[in-house]
């Protein structure tokens, strides 16, 4: 296995410098994540447009992994409907599970969470944020976990 | 590190080389690398006599015990009974009716909750522990005082992880009824002062029971020297299989304890009217129990006295310094758990590189450490911390392992530079 391919420049750039961190306020939805055996923990906050995420931030502790993703989840589903949202949640769960996915033009930047599914402990920290993300796009407030 | 720690042997006195050829696991490799094996405060790896004890006890002499006039029920009856007489003299208890087989630390706790501690704790009453114990010396705790009305006090730590002693004695009253410390603990490597924790307790007037699941390969362990009243340890983490270990009691308490799990083997009469008991140890092991698994405890108890518990002690601490002593070298790393005594636990944690890409990283380089909360959630509270990762050294590791580490924290520091 290689390391490179888990934590690529991309990863550590957003681990070091996530995006879209800090509380949004108002907000109109937010759900908690918590993976206790690592103790990865976030909170993801949306600001809605009718069905389009017109906002995104989030904020919690974590490996570079889970900040990483994190970070690059808000990018790229900041302005999109939850329809879109919630395929590309479905496009990066295959990405980090299925070893014959390939990274299609669509997941820009996410691509770089390939490496993952060479480190199945991972795969959970990776997918926190999204959980995460489909539990505050259902307007639960509801803690999620993926171990 | 016990009450009865003798003097160090001589560093010449351990070839730890020739120790790991025992372990066939070690010689493997992971993700190309020779496995550096250094969580051996989870888990201990499994000596060849270990091995060879339990193959043989398998194909030879296995069948049900205490049920059977057949030969291999009594040679299986002789093994099971003989692993308990071994380690009775391995804790030096004065009769191996006060050595019950039980799965592990965490059931051994449970039992003295359940057992000895639900009939007898009344609303007002108090249970003492300390703010480094494992998750199995909190919760069995917390559910006895839920269904009793006692309450859970807990004596602080300081930040190098030592117990306040002081607070100990301040909240050592008449009404606490039990003490449960840890002798080591796992997540920081603290050695208790458990002579003097048990000689306070008694003179209030409360029984003590001591978890020793990570004192119990670093130390050679006197329950009567000790005095303590209960002492719980796993076999697994004294080079034996997993799914034994062993709670001492002292046979005036045990006698006096209610069963906690009714079945076979634990009654000396059944009818639907009145069932009667058996004696102690038995009355506390209903059904049939890990039987080659007390046989191979047994052998790893000889092999670690072969060795020589003190030799191994002085070998695993002289790794402790020198992988102390090399951490303190690495810019940004911050020992968790720095008291004056520890034992064979080394936890840390590396300035913007979370514990768990740390472990990733380590495992890359072959090098398996612990990574988490280690079962201890409060610790991580106090210390302000999600997660620290932990070294942990056993009787087969090396200077090489300590280097191996070292230069596998470099690697992450360049990754996360």
């Amino acid at each position: 296995m290689d390391l490179k391919e888990l934590y690529r420049d991309v990863i550590l750039d957003h681990n070091k410098r996530p995006r879209n961190f800090g509380n949004l306020a108002p907000a109109d939805a937010h759900a908690e994540g918590h993976n206790p055996l690592c103790g990865d923990q976030l909170t993801v906050w949306l600001r809605m447009q009718g069905e389009t995420i017109a906002d995104i931030r989030f904020e919690g502790k974590g490996c570079a992994i889970s900040t990483a993703s994190a970070s690059l989840m808000t990018e790229a589903v900041k302005g999109k409907d939850r329809a879109e949202a919630l395929a590309l949640y479905a496009r990066v769960h295959a990405l980090l599970t299925q070893q014959d996915a390939v990274p299609d033009a669509s997941l820009g930047k996410l691509a770089a969470l390939s490496g993952v599914r060479e480190f199945p402990a991972r795969v959970k920290c990776a997918s926190l944020c999204w959980h995460t993300l489909g539990a505050a796009l259902e307007r639960s407030a509801a803690t999620v976990s993926t171990e | 590190m016990s009450a009865t720690a003798p003097l160090p042997a001589p560093p010449s006195a351990f070839d730890a080389a020739r120790v790991r050829r025992d372990f066939p696991i070690l010689e493997q490799r992971v993700n190309g690398r020779p496995l550096v094996y250094l969580d051996s405060a989870a888990s201990g790896q499994r000596p060849l006599p270990v091995l060879r004890a339990v193959e043989h006890y398998e194909t030879h002499c296995h069948a049900n015990v205490h049920r059977g006039v057949h030969a291999l029920s009594q040679a299986a009856t002789e093994a099971f009974e003989g692993a308990r007489e071994r380690t009775r003299q391995f804790i030096n208890a004065a009769s191996t009716r006060e050595i019950v087989f039980v799965r592990g630390t965490t059931e051994a706790i449970n039992l003295v909750a359940q057992s000895f501690g639900r009939a007898r704790l009344a609303p007002g009453e108090e249970i003492l522990i300390t703010a480094l114990e494992h998750h199995a010396n909190i919760v069995p705790w917390q559910m006895l005082c839920e269904q009793t009305g006692a309450t859970l006090k807990v004596v602080p730590i300081d930040r190098r992880g030592e117990l306040e002693y002081g607070r100990f004695l301040e909240l050592l009253s008449p009404r606490t009824r039990l003490v449960a410390v840890a002798h080591v603990s796992n997540a920081l490597g603290t050695v208790l002062p458990v002579k003097q924790i048990v000689d306070a307790a008694h003179a209030r007037g409360a029984v003590v029971l001591i978890d020793g699941a990570q004192a119990i390969p670093h130390a050679r362990i006197d329950v009567r020297a000790l005095g303590c009243d209960f002492y719980a340890f796993s076999g697994h983490k004294l080079y034996g299989p997993t799914g034994i270990g062993v709670l001492y009691g002292r046979e005036a308490l045990l006698a006096a304890m209610p069963p906690w799990q009714g079945g076979g083997d634990m009654i000396r009469t059944v009818s639907f009217e009145k069932t009667t008991y058996n004696d102690p140890p038995w009355k506390f092991e209903a059904g049939t129990p890990n039987i080659s698994g007390a046989v191979g405890l047994a052998a790893a108890m000889d092999y670690v006295e072969g060795l020589g518990l003190e030799a191994i002690a002085a070998h695993e601490q002289r790794l402790l310094e020198l992988a102390t002593a090399g951490l303190a070298r690495i810019p940004g790393i911050r020992i968790i758990g720095t008291a004056a005594r520890k034992a064979s636990v080394l936890s840390f944690t590396m300035e913007g590189c979370h514990p768990h890409d740390l472990g990733t990283i380590l495992d890359a380089e072959g090098v398996a450490i612990r990574t988490g909360h280690h079962c201890a959630m409060p610790v991580m509270t106090f210390f302000d911390i999600p997660a620290t990762a932990r070294a942990s050294f056993g009787c087969y590791n090396t200077e090489a392992d300590v280097e191996a580490l070292l230069a596998a924290l470099a690697k992450a520091r360049e990754v996360f530079a």
